[in-house]
């Protein structure tokens, strides 16, 4: 799960990572009062969505009086952004961020990830920041330093300190750094995060350390013991059928194509989607339907599928397990008789009670295109496809 | 011979008077698994499916003498159970439970690695559907009837995608020797290259299928030991060519990240390292048999 920036700012704060004093605005007028409330001659305002590189996308805007910042707010709440983040669609601005403008002497960039190949958090620190992460491993792959974390024990000073002197701090400024360090780690620790990233983090013309943009995730997985941060979900940001498929208790990612897929296990689902592009076909989503489907969450999938207006054709691909072909058979029927399916289904069914499964569908109403095998049903979901065009 | 388990390997069910522990337990036994007992913390001294239930792992170790368990328990408590299986001596583990935070499997890990390596615990999953030796035992959730006996080992991330393989195989008459789960999530308790070791060793196996999928490290490793170290032949299959960059696809772990992580980039990984790749996943079958 993503958060906003001023919420991972806010968490951060708690751990003792130095934050700018800001303020949430909803409407331009909040804006203005905020930067009132804040002082000062200069002030960012900030578009809070789920990606970075917002600024590139005309998502931040430096301001010098109220009206301006008013002026700011007012373009950018209500629009979409589109950053190399977020997709075609972009994202939807809902509220703003304000802080003072605060002058710096130079960027540094501090992250820290869950590394699949060590299985250890690991701290990510450059000199040089401002830049995107990849970008900064092409132009100056020197400059970054990695440190692995042992899980027993944490993060420990000296390996702070390494990572603060590696990137050329002062020494006034190593204290601090450390400090900052420990406190970060501590918060990706203790709320079970997936990623945090404080880029840019600079030294300001005071002499002090400021998260000047803060990015953290989460793993769905810990939510159930951090009532704190899944309060913070802010579902304008999500795809509002993966949100309603996540709901179901299914797990749906929208794609291009226009093959709808209904298929159980993820590693089948992928796999299928590759099958029907091997078949000259574009999948238009994965939907993994899970295990134990009901006939009434298999009709439920078929309304998620169809909710997309460019499928043309549906694939239903089964190897139950602890699924049950006779029960996803009940769940076509009773999608293609109770909702009005007017594109062609594929169906496939294989393992635990396949008989009963094409027997249900034998004796039923309607009337599916049947494939045997993974090759046929690949092949005749894209001859549906092209047979409607024609 | 097979990996991980056979037919006299003696098995405990984790989290065994609840609804899932019950009802594969139950299958598993009927499949001709020599299940010995259970734990259900608080109800020792009672009988479930007719076999006695223990209070810890511990317990059912000292009494029954088993050496391998299985995990049903929920999310919020799995790598308790996993770790006390750890302590108690046994020495195969499969974890069913999906949904584990992925630090409690960095501490899994960890708490494994303290045990001397010749009492170490083997632990496949979270998140997988388990490991079957057709005609011998069953430790999982898999329809055991899609499964004949055979020369081919299969080690999978995903479970519904391994049965699929199994089945194109039995439909040409070919079987499984052993096939392995090691779970969809971003920390698996073994990797690819952990059961390539094992069936490299298993006189049983003649050829072993890798499939794998996006996201990790693990699919490029298992190329590299394939290389350097297998003297059997490997075939791979990898899922999620259509696969969007930065979004996870059904399992935790099923997330093109970093460079090296999408299914075309591990499928040239594996072709550089000599590793036969099943292009589409219908042809499991074909590429198999050609190559045993």
């Amino acid at each position: 799960m993503d958060i906003h920036e001023y919420q991972a700012k806010a968490l951060l704060s708690d751990y003792g990572v130095p934050i700018a004093t800001g303020g949430l605005a909803y409407s331009p007028e909040q804006a203005a009062y905020r930067a009132k409330e804040i002082g000062g001659d200069k002030w960012v305002v900030k578009a809070q969505i789920h990606s970075g590189a917002r600024g590139k996308a005309g998502g931040i805007k430096v301001c010098e009086d109220e009206n301006e910042v008013w002026e700011a707010a007012d373009d950018l709440l209500g629009r979409r952004l589109v950053t190399n983040q977020t997709g075609p669609g972009g994202k939807g601005v809902y509220r703003l961020y304000i802080e003072p403008v605060v002058p710096f002497e130079r960027e540094l960039y501090l992250s820290m990830v869950l590394d699949r190949q060590t299985e250890r958090i690991v701290l990510v620190m450059s000199g040089s920041g401002g830049m995107e992460i990849e970008e900064l491993a092409e132009t100056d792959p020197g400059a970054i330093v990695r440190i692995r974390i042992e899980p027993a024990v944490g993060l420990q000073g000296f390996q702070a300190r390494e990572a603060a002197f590696a990137c050329g701090l002062d020494a006034g400024l190593i204290a601090q750094a450390e400090t900052l360090l420990l406190g970060a780690y501590r918060a990706f620790r203790d709320l079970d995060a997936t990623l945090l990233e404080v880029n840019p983090l600079v030294v300001t013309e005071e002499g002090r350390l400021l998260a000047l943009d803060a990015k953290m995730s989460f793993d769905d997985n810990a939510l159930f013991r951090h009532q704190n941060v899944s309060e913070l979900r802010d579902k304008s940001q999500e795809d509002p059928r993966e949100m309603n498929a996540a709901d179901r208790g299914l797990s749906y990612v929208g794609l291009d194509g226009n093959i709808g897929c209904i298929i159980n296990g993820a590693g089948l689902a992928m796999a299928t989607m590759d099958m029907i592009k091997h078949s000259g076909g574009e999948p238009a989503n994965f939907l993994d339907i899970g295990g134990g489907a009901s006939p009434e969450r298999v009709a439920k999938a078929f309304k998620l599928v169809l909710s997309d207006d460019r499928v043309e054709a549906i694939l239903v691909n089964i190897f139950a397990g602890i699924n049950r072909c006779d029960w996803v058979a009940e769940g076509v029927v009773k999608a293609l008789t109770e909702l009005d399916v007017k594109v062609p289904v594929v169906v496939r069914l294989s393992g635990t009670n396949v008989e009963e499964g094409r027997r249900i569908l034998d004796e039923s109403d309607v009337d599916p295109i049947i494939a045997e095998t993974l090759a046929e049903a690949g092949e005749k979901s894209v001859a549906a496809v092209s047979w409607e065009a024609n | 011979m097979s990996i991980v388990v056979d037919e006299k390997t003696p098995v405990i069910v984790q989290g065994f008077t609840g609804r899932m522990g019950t009802f594969h337990a139950e299958e598993m036994i009927e499949y001709g698994t020599n299940v010995v007992g259970g734990i259900a913390p608080g109800k020792s001294g009672s009988d479930h499916l007719g076999l006695p239930v223990f209070d810890t792992v511990r317990d059912a170790v000292n009494e029954t003498g088993a050496e391998a368990s299985i995990v049903f328990v929920p999310p919020p408590f799995a790598a308790d159970a996993i770790m006390e299986a750890a302590d108690a001596g046994i020495s195969q583990c499969v974890c069913i439970t999906d949904g584990i935070p992925a630090q409690d499997m960095m501490k899994v890990k960890r708490y494994m690695r303290t045990k001397r390596v010749e009492r170490r615990m083997n632990l496949m999953g979270p998140n997988c559907a388990g490991v079957i030796s057709p005609g011998k035992a069953m430790l999982g959730i898999m329809p055991g009837h899609i499964y004949l006996q055979g020369p081919v080992g299969i080690i999978g991330r995903s479970g519904t995608l391994g049965y699929e393989a199994a089945s194109q195989l039995k439909a040409i008459g070919i079987g499984v020797s052993t096939s392995v789960g090691i779970g969809g999530d971003p920390i698996n308790g073994s990797s690819f290259t952990d059961h390539l070791k094992s069936f490299e060793q298993d006189p049983e196996t003649t050829l072993v299928c890798v499939i794998g999928e996006i996201g990790g490290p693990q699919e490029a490793e298992a190329a590299q030991f394939a290389r350097d170290h297998m003297h059997k032949k490997v075939v791979a299959y990898i899922a999620g060519l259509s696969a969007p960059k930065g979004r996870t696809m059904g399992h935790a772990g099923a997330i093109v990240t970093g460079a090296g992580e999408s299914a075309a980039e591990k499928i040239e990984i594996m072709k550089d390292h000599g590793v036969a790749v099943v292009e589409r996943p219908s042809d499991f079958g074909q590429v198999i048999s050609k190559l045993l």
